[in-house]
């Protein structure tokens, strides 16, 4: 049944669903938006972290008496203690705060850790000595669908074969950390998180550990942030460094900074887990598919993962066989933090890689196998509707041709595909939208932008629920004391904020209509709001500007509450999306080295708010996907049990000259009506999978893992 | 960074007897793009810094007896900005393949030739031998950016100068100066592989300074650079080859033919420069000449693409300088 709350319908939209210039993007630009790296109270000290030298071991002895004696030492405090077992080098071990950075680096540096040695292990493609070391386990062991043997009989082709990709890292352009101001029983913490709302109950229970400081109240904390330097999934919670520099406030009186540097974020303050494995799969001679069967594993650090959704995508347990063995490794590196989509990247690449190896054993174009499969998948029309659509994008019918380019010169061009899903199901989130007497409207709550368009789409929302333009709107975020949001992860925000919003702006105007209605001497419920007006829709001249009609408030503020979820409050959101990606690469066969021409980019994701912002996200995945499908990896030192490549040198990121012309359509006006869904996941899965089919497309043969560096491309035509 | 003491002279005399005649207590500072982050790292740990900007003559590039002097403070940016060096291909590639706006504009040519090996051993503390517990941690480590020639030990890593392997194949010089004077020599005969640890990759002592680069009139020298590089952005090439060509009658008289990125020094490789004479500058012979650079190559245990990078880095530098397209 239709609610007041309900989106408009298209022909209504005056904002919604249209191009829209990010709204922080000029205080970025011009350097006014402080992130938290920028914050600088007055007195501030800062404070360094001093962090395991071993991969594994026990500390004997923290000797901090150098330390104190280094010029503008002022404090320090213990993350853990003698006696405490270390997993990874660079784990956190004290944090010591000093007048200045230099200071505290010269303090901390004189800081010595003594560590008893334990046996360490940092590596695990090699599954088998990881065994031998006593280091695997198994994780998942699990057949669904139709019998297995039956359909492996029933196989008229089949192509078993070795895919995987390695561990990479977040690499936060603003690294993680904060600075916190404890000032009698406040404390403000300008942390670079995802959760706003969720710090302040993270930092209390991490504080209250405490004896010296004793009982700290949620309630105590507020976190300001209002911009923040990206996340990808590994910035949920307040983390030993946020409570060590609260610690540190406290103990020194002073507001205390203490963020992250390069080699650290990029050593402990995140990473995504590798996944390798052999995978068997099999179709019929027409093409369909049916049975999948893998043996894979994988690390996320000494605490391990979840394992990857296997098969990916073409899982229908009804019509496809499938049998699924993961292994854990566990392993001495930083621990894995969820990374954009977590699990799928990975299953992608073990999913979509292997299948087209057997098209190509099977003599299909990739693009006709994956359509004639889309009925395994839970949206067969949503794909086929893609994969047409990415397919033209990409000029796949002129420019696809079967395994092997047969052109002459060493440099080979090639096409590959990628479909990805993902859930997307809006957070809890709670909003209040004030309307003032100056006709001033904000948007308020404790909601954060991770540099993804939140006030765009937050002021796309309230603008077209008032009739108003966007800069008519102020949006308050990334203020824990504002009516409690969700943490922006899994692609939960758009959906969850845009309702709440929704919602608390339809209120808003509820009463607004209210407080003029008697004075147009009509009904309340014939005015509508439009093009800065409230007017009756029986008699539209009977209308006053908003300005005016703001006026009658007298010295009233409206204050509209909207909710998420809300049983009574219109279908506003949903979850699941399919979205198609295809690559056009040219690879080097005589240094290995590939290079991106083009990736095309097709994504659902129910009703699109701000067009643009949507756009940019998928772009920003993309080029993220270069990166690692190509370049980054994190590199292990299994002797010395370090991280090598801890910096912006060797830990290589996909530049602007790299990731080739990048073209993305957003599926608008075909799937509105489920509401809006998540987009921060979906786009960031295929990349890997479709460039790694772009590359066997143009070379003929599978380099079997990712990144797809020169070594690994030429490894695989020797092999060949 | 440890604290440090900063001198900033006006004349060469000055800077040089303000540097220490041991190793690791002061550094000169030219560009900083290397030297900085060595000391933020605490890998340099100098108690002085001299930086030479102060010191006038050491700007610019020129024509100087129909060859061409590049100042130690002359940047990478300077040299592309340069008509006279215009003429110089090998060279010109070579800063070309050096992507960064930023470094071209702070880093200098000199400090290309003497920037420290980007080891990751080295970068991580480990030293210029990458020792961990008496044992080299390279040879059977990660490796995938070590050395494929001159590895036999005790070093490993490669010698990242960009500028280095045309410089050597235009036959170029350095002017070296002390306290008590100056002196010059090959730039080939800077570079050494390390025998022990402490010892540096260079053979300038720690209180000289090399105050220009004189590279000789090109005459009829055909010469170019082909670098190995994986991405555009700002990337350290996997392999690279300079090449400097005579040719006479269509085939080559002289050869030189250096290539960077493959040992502890830029690597003359006298087998290719052997292959190359007598025999035109075509496809066929410039992938022999590739064969024969690495052919006494000994890769370690993750390098082996290496050897075929280093091998056709050698052939398309070959092709470039004979006047045809690389690939």
């Amino acid at each position: 049944m239709a609610t007041k709350y309900d989106w408009p319908a298209v022909e209504e939209r005056s904002l919604i669903g249209k191009r829209h210039d990010r709204v922080d993007g000029p205080a970025k630009a011009r350097g006014a938006a402080k992130y938290s790296y920028d914050r600088n109270p007055d007195g501030m000290l800062v404070a360094r972290l001093v962090t395991s030298p071993v991969a594994h071991g026990r500390i004997i002895g923290i000797d901090t008496s150098r330390a104190e004696k280094v010029k503008g030492y002022k404090g320090h405090v213990n993350i853990l203690n003698p006696g405490d077992e270390v997993q990874w080098a660079g784990k956190e071990v004290l944090a010591i705060a000093a007048d200045t950075e230099e200071h505290a680096r010269d303090a901390a540096h004189a800081v010595a850790v003594h560590v008893e040695k334990l046996d360490h292990w940092v590596k695990e493609e090699d599954v088998k000595k990881a065994g031998e070391a006593n280091r695997v386990k198994p994780a998942k062991d699990d057949a669904k669908g139709p019998d297995l043997a039956e359909a492996w009989k029933s196989a008229e082709v089949t192509h078993e074969g070795y895919y995987g990709l390695g561990v990479i890292t977040h690499c936060c352009l603003e690294p993680h950390g904060q600075v916190v101001d404890w000032t009698g029983d406040d404390i403000k913490v300008y942390a670079s998180t995802q959760a706003v709302a969720r710090i302040p109950a993270d930092l209390a229970k991490g504080l209250s550990r405490d004896e010296s400081i004793g009982k700290v109240e949620a309630g105590q904390v507020e976190v300001i942030t209002p911009y923040m330097g990206g996340g990808f999934g590994s910035k949920f919670n307040i983390d030993t460094w946020g409570i060590a520099c609260a610690q540190l406030s406290k103990k020194t009186g002073k507001p205390v900074k203490l963020m992250l540097d390069r080699n650290e974020e990029v050593t402990v303050a995140g990473s995504r887990p590798s996944d390798y494995g052999n995978v068997k799969v099999g179709a019929k001679k027409d093409g369909t598919i049916v049975a999948y069967e893998s043996e894979t594993w994988s690390t996320g650090g000494i605490a391990g993962r979840g394992s990857p959704p296997l098969p990916y995508v073409f899982d229908n347990d009804e019509k496809l066989a499938q049998k699924i063995r993961h292994l854990n490794v566990a392993t001495n590196i930083g621990p894995a933090r969820a990374w954009r989509a977590p699990n799928h990247p990975q299953a992608a690449v073990l999913t979509m890689c292997p299948l087209e190896d057997l098209a190509a054993k099977l003599d299909m174009d990739p693009v006709e196998f994956f359509k004639k499969n889309a009925d395994l998948t839970a949206r067969p029309d949503v794909y086929r509707y893609e994969i047409d659509k990415c397919a033209e994008m990409i000029d796949w019918k002129n420019k696809w041709h079967k395994r092997g380019d047969s052109g002459s010169g060493p440099v080979k061009r090639g096409l590959g595909m990628s479909l990805h899903t993902w859930g997307g199901r809006p957070h809890d989130s709670t909003c209040e939208v004030r309307i003032e007497p100056d006709g001033g409207v904000s948007v308020n709550l404790a909601s954060q932008d991770l540099g993804v368009g939140t006030y765009t789409t937050l002021s796309v929302v309230a603008a077209e629920t008032l009739g108003l333009d966007i800069p008519d709107i102020r949006i308050n975020i990334g203020n824990s004391k504002l009516p409690v949001s969700g943490a922006s992860g899994g692609s939960t925000t758009v959906g969850g904020t845009s309702a709440s919003t929704r919602r608390a702006a339809v209120n808003a105007l509820e009463e607004l209509k209210g407080a003029v209605a008697e004075s147009l001497g009509v009904e309340a419920d014939d005015l509508t709001a439009k093009d800065h007006k409230i007017f009756a829709k029986s008699d539209p001249s009977k209308s006053l500007s908003w300005a005016d009609a703001c006026k009658k408030l007298g010295t009233r503020t409206i204050t509209g509450q909207g909710k998420q979820p809300d049983r009574n409050g219109g279908k506003l959101n949903d979850s699941g999306v399919g979205g198609v990606q295809m690559a056009d690469v040219s690879v080097d066969t005589e240094t290995g080295v590939v290079t991106i021409n083009k990736i095309a980019a097709v994504q659902d994701v129910g009703l699109v708010i701000c067009l643009k912002q949507s756009e940019s996200q998928v772009y920003g995945a993309l080029i993220q996907g270069v990166a690692w499908a190509l370049y980054e990896e994190s590199i292990y030192d299994q002797t010395s049990g370090k991280m090598l490549n801890a910096d912006m040198e060797f830990y290589k990121l996909s530049g602007a000259g790299d990731i080739g012309e990048l073209e993305v359509h957003m599926v608008q006006n075909k799937y509105d009506d489920r509401g809006v869904i998540g987009i921060g996941e979906p786009p960031a899965i295929s990349p890997g999978a479709a460039i790694s089919n772009a590359v066997a497309n143009a070379i003929g043969v599978r380099a079997p893992t990712l990144p797809l560096t020169p070594d690994r491309v030429l490894a695989a035509l020797a092999d060949a | 960074m440890r604290n440090f003491e900063y001198l900033a002279p006006t004349q060469v005399k000055a800077a040089a007897q303000a540097l220490s005649e041991h190793e690791g207590v002061t550094a000169v500072l030219a560009g900083g793009t290397d030297l900085l982050s060595l000391m933020k790292q605490r890998v340099a740990n100098p108690q002085r810094v001299v930086g030479l900007r102060g010191i006038r003559e050491l700007h610019g590039i020129s024509k100087q007896g129909g060859g061409l002097r590049i100042g130690a403070m002359a940047t990478v940016q300077g040299l592309l900005d340069s008509k006279a060096a215009g003429s110089y291909a090998a060279l010109m590639q070579a800063a070309k393949g050096i992507t960064s706006p930023q470094i071209r504009a702070m880093g200098t040519v000199v400090g290309d030739l003497l920037q420290r090996p980007r080891c990751w051993y080295y970068r991580n503390g480990y030293g210029l031998l990458a020792m961990h517990e008496g044992k080299s941690l390279a040879p059977n480590g990660e490796n995938r950016y070590h050395a494929i020639l001159g590895n036999k030990g005790p070093a490993y890593f490669v010698s990242a100068s960009s500028f280095a392997p045309a410089l050597i194949a235009l036959g170029a010089k350095v002017t070296v100066a002390n306290a008590d004077g100056e002196r010059q020599m090959a730039v080939e005969d800077l570079f050494r592989i390390p025998g022990a640890e402490g010892e540096r990759e260079n053979t300038l002592k720690p209180n000289e300074i090399v105050t220009e680069i004189l590279v000789p009139s090109l005459g009829d020298w055909k010469t170019a650079t082909y670098e190995v590089r994986q991405r555009r952005l700002l990337d350290w090439p996997l392999a690279a080859a300079s090449v400097a060509c005579r040719i006479s009658g269509g085939s080559v008289r002289d050869a030189r033919v250096v290539m960077g990125h493959v040992a502890p020094i830029p690597w003359r490789s006298s087998e290719a420069e052997t292959a190359l004479k007598g025999k035109g500058l075509d496809g066929g012979n410039a992938e022999a000449a590739g064969k024969a650079a690495v052919a006494a190559a000994t890769p370690l245990s993750q390098n082996k693409a290496k050897v075929q990078l280093a091998a056709v880095a050698v052939k398309r530098a070959v092709m470039l300088a004979g006047g045809k397209s690389a690939v």
